[in-house]
C-alpha cells in the first residue's frame, strides 16, 4: 500500500515528534499504532493524510502514486458531525465536497449507513444520537467514498466499554469482509490486540517504532478468549516493559 | 402552569406598578407637567395618535435599515478578516475605534457630510449597531472546529465550499447573539442621530417628537413617545429572539 521511509518530523518549538520511522503497509492490512501518549502516533496517522508533511523522509506510495480526495477515509477521537445535518446528510458530506449530486450518491450514502446498522437513523440529528451511534456515522462517512485506506485516530476511547466492544466488534467484521487497509491509532494494548493484524509499537520522547508485531488470533466466534488473545497481550505487555523502564 | 405564570408574571409586575405610579400621582397631587400619571400618558397617545405613530414608523425604518446594513458590513467583515490575518490586522483597531467613539460626538459630522437626512440617520446608527456582529460572528468563524476543517481539506474542499458550508454555519449562533445586541443598539443609534439631527427640521422619529414635547413642556407626550421606544426596543430583541430559536431548532432539537 505505502511505505514509511525515514520520516522525521519536528515542530517550530523543536520538539521532536517523531524520529526516523519506516514502515511498509501491505494492502488489506490492519495496522494498530499502539503507544502511550506523546509518542506521535497521531502525528503519524496526519502524515499518512496528507494534512501534514514530513520534516524529513517521505511517504512513498504504491502504484497510483499520491492519493486524491476520497481514496482516504480519516475517522476522528471525536465524531466530529455537523451539528446541523442529519445522519443521512453528515455521510453525504465527502461525497458533496467532490461535486456530486445528492440523487446520485443517496444509494452510496444509505449503503454506508447499512454497513454500519443505522438505516433507521438516516435523518436523526447528532444530537438525538447516542455516542456510539454518533461514532458510526462517522464510520459510515468514512467508508461513503469506498476508500482503500481507513486511518482512525482513537476512534473508540470516549466510548463506555460496552459500546467499544460491539464497535470493536463491528469494525473487526467490516475489515474482514471488506479486505481494506486500516491504520489504527490507539494507547489501549486489548484494543490493538483484539482488532489488528499488525501492531507497531511505538515509545515517546522521540516518537520512534520500538517493535513490529504481528497478531495470529483464530477467527473464532469469541476471541476475545482465546489463549492466543492471552499470550499476544501478555507479549505487548512485555515489550513496553523492556522499552519503557519505570 | 408554573410556565404560564411565569410568562403572566412581567404583565403583572407592570400592571402593578402602573397602578402605584398612578396611586400616588392621585394621592400626591403631582401636577402632570412634573409627573403624569399612566391615564395621562395614554391619553396623550391616544390624542396624538397620527403624528406619535408615524414618528415610530419613521425611527423604526431607520433602525431597521441600520441593522440592515449592520448584518451586511458586519458578516463581510467577518468573513474577510477569517480569511486573510493581514485584512484582520489592518481592520481590527479601527473598527474598535469606531465603537468606542460617542456616537454623539461624530453625528453632527455625518449629517454635515451626507446630505440626505434619512442616509445620515442610518449611518449614524450603523455605526453604533455593527459592531457586536462583527466581532461575535467573527469569533464564531475563528471558532469553527479545527478537526472538521481537516476533514473538509482531506476531502479536497475548496476555500468556498470550507466558508459556505462549515464556518458560516458553525458561526451562525454566534452571529444570532451579535444580531441581537445589534437589534436593540440599531434603536438606541437611531435614536440618538436623531436628538443631534432633530434642531436640523427634517427629523420626524420619535426622538423629534421627544425635544419639541420637552420644548413644549408637553410632559405626558414625551411618556407617550418614550413608551413606544421602550416597546419598540422590547419587540426587536424578542423577535430577533424568535428568528434565533426558528433557524437553530434544527440542530438543537430532536
Amino acid at each position: 500500500m505505502f511505505s514509511i521511509r525515514s520520516v522525521s518530523k519536528t515542530y517550530p518549538n523543536t520538539t521532536i515528534a517523531l524520529q526516523n520511522i519506516s514502515a511498509d503497509i501491505a494492502p488489506g492490512e490492519f495496522v494498530a499504532l499502539l503507544g502511550p501518549s506523546g509518542c506521535g502516533k497521531s502525528t503519524l496517522l496526519r502524515l499518512l493524510a496528507g494534512l501534514d508533511t514530513p520534516s524529513e523522509g517521505t511517504i512513498a506510495w504504491d502504484n497510483a502514486g499520491r492519493p486524491r480526495p476520497g481514496d482516504i477515509g480519516f475517522v476522528f477521537q471525536d465524531a466530529t458531525l455537523l451539528p446541523w445535518a442529519d445522519a443521512a446528510d453528515n455521510v453525504y458530506l465527502p461525497l458533496r465536497l467532490r461535486g456530486e449530486g445528492r440523487p446520485d450518491a443517496a444509494g452510496r450514502v444509505q449503503a454506508a449507513l447499512a454497513q454500519v446498522g443505522l438505516t433507521e437513523f438516516t435523518h436523526a440529528r447528532p444530537k438525538t444520537l447516542s455516542g456510539g451511534m454518533k461514532m458510526r456515522v462517522s464510520i459510515a462517512r468514512a467508508l461513503v467514498s469506498d476508500p482503500q485506506l481507513l486511518l482512525m485516530d482513537e476512534p473508540f476511547a470516549a466510548l463506555d466499554e460496552f459500546t467499544r466492544h460491539r464497535l470493536q466488534d463491528d469494525l473487526h467484521a467490516l475489515w474482514r469482509r471488506s479486505g481494506k487497509t486500516i491504520v489504527f491509532v490507539t494507547h489501549s494494548i486489548y484494543e490493538a490486540a483484539y482488532l489488528a493484524s499488525r501492531i507497531l509499537v511505538m515509545s515517546p520522547r522521540p516518537g520512534c517504532i520500538a517493535a513490529d508485531i504481528r497478531a495470529a488470533i483464530p477467527e473464532t466466534a469469541n476471541r476475545r478468549a482465546s489463549p492466543e488473545y492471552a499470550n499476544l497481550i501478555a507479549q505487548i505487555t512485555d515489550t513496553f516493559r523492556r522499552i519503557m523502564p519505570a | 402552569m408554573n410556565r404560564t405564570l411565569e410568562r403572566l408574571a412581567p404583565f403583572a409586575f407592570g400592571g402593578i406598578a402602573l397602578s402605584l405610579w398612578q396611586g400616588l400621582v392621585w394621592v400626591l397631587g403631582i401636577p402632570s407637567y412634573v409627573l403624569p400619571g399612566p391615564i395621562d400618558i395614554a391619553k396623550a397617545y391616544f390624542d396624538d395618535f397620527t403624528v406619535l405613530n408615524q414618528a415610530l414608523l419613521s425611527t423604526l425604518t431607520v433602525t431597521l435599515a441600520a441593522l440592515f446594513a449592520a448584518t451586511l458590513i458586519g458578516v463581510a467583515l467577518a468573513v474577510a478578516m477569517a480569511a486573510s490575518r493581514l485584512f484582520r490586522a489592518a481592520i481590527q483597531p479601527w473598527a474598535v475605534i469606531l465603537q468606542v467613539t460617542p456616537i454623539v460626538a461624530i453625528a453632527p459630522l455625518i449629517i454635515i457630510w451626507v446630505n440626505q437626512p434619512f442616509i445620515a440617520l442610518v449611518v449614524c446608527a450603523t455605526i453604533v449597531a455593527f459592531f457586536p456582529i462583527l466581532s461575535n460572528t467573527a469569533a464564531g468563524l475563528a471558532a469553527t472546529p479545527p478537526e472538521l476543517l481537516d476533514l473538509f481539506r482531506l476531502n479536497g474542499a475548496t476555500r468556498w465550499q470550507i466558508l459556505v458550508l462549515l464556518s458560516l454555519p458553525s458561526a451562525l449562533p454566534n452571529f444570532l447573539t451579535g444580531l441581537r445586541i445589534s437589534g436593540t443598539l440599531a434603536l438606541v443609534g437611531a435614536v440618538v442621530a436623531e436628538f443631534v439631527a432633530g434642531s436640523g427640521g427634517f427629523a420626524s422619529g420619535l426622538a423629534y417628537r421627544i425635544i419639541e414635547a420637552s420644548y413644549r413642556l408637553e410632559i405626558p407626550r414625551m411618556f407617550a413617545a418614550l413608551f413606544l421606544l421602550g416597546v419598540s426596543g422590547i419587540v426587536i430583541y424578542a423577535a430577533l429572539g424568535l428568528l434565533e430559536g426558528i433557524l437553530l431548532r434544527k440542530r438543537n432539537a430532536a
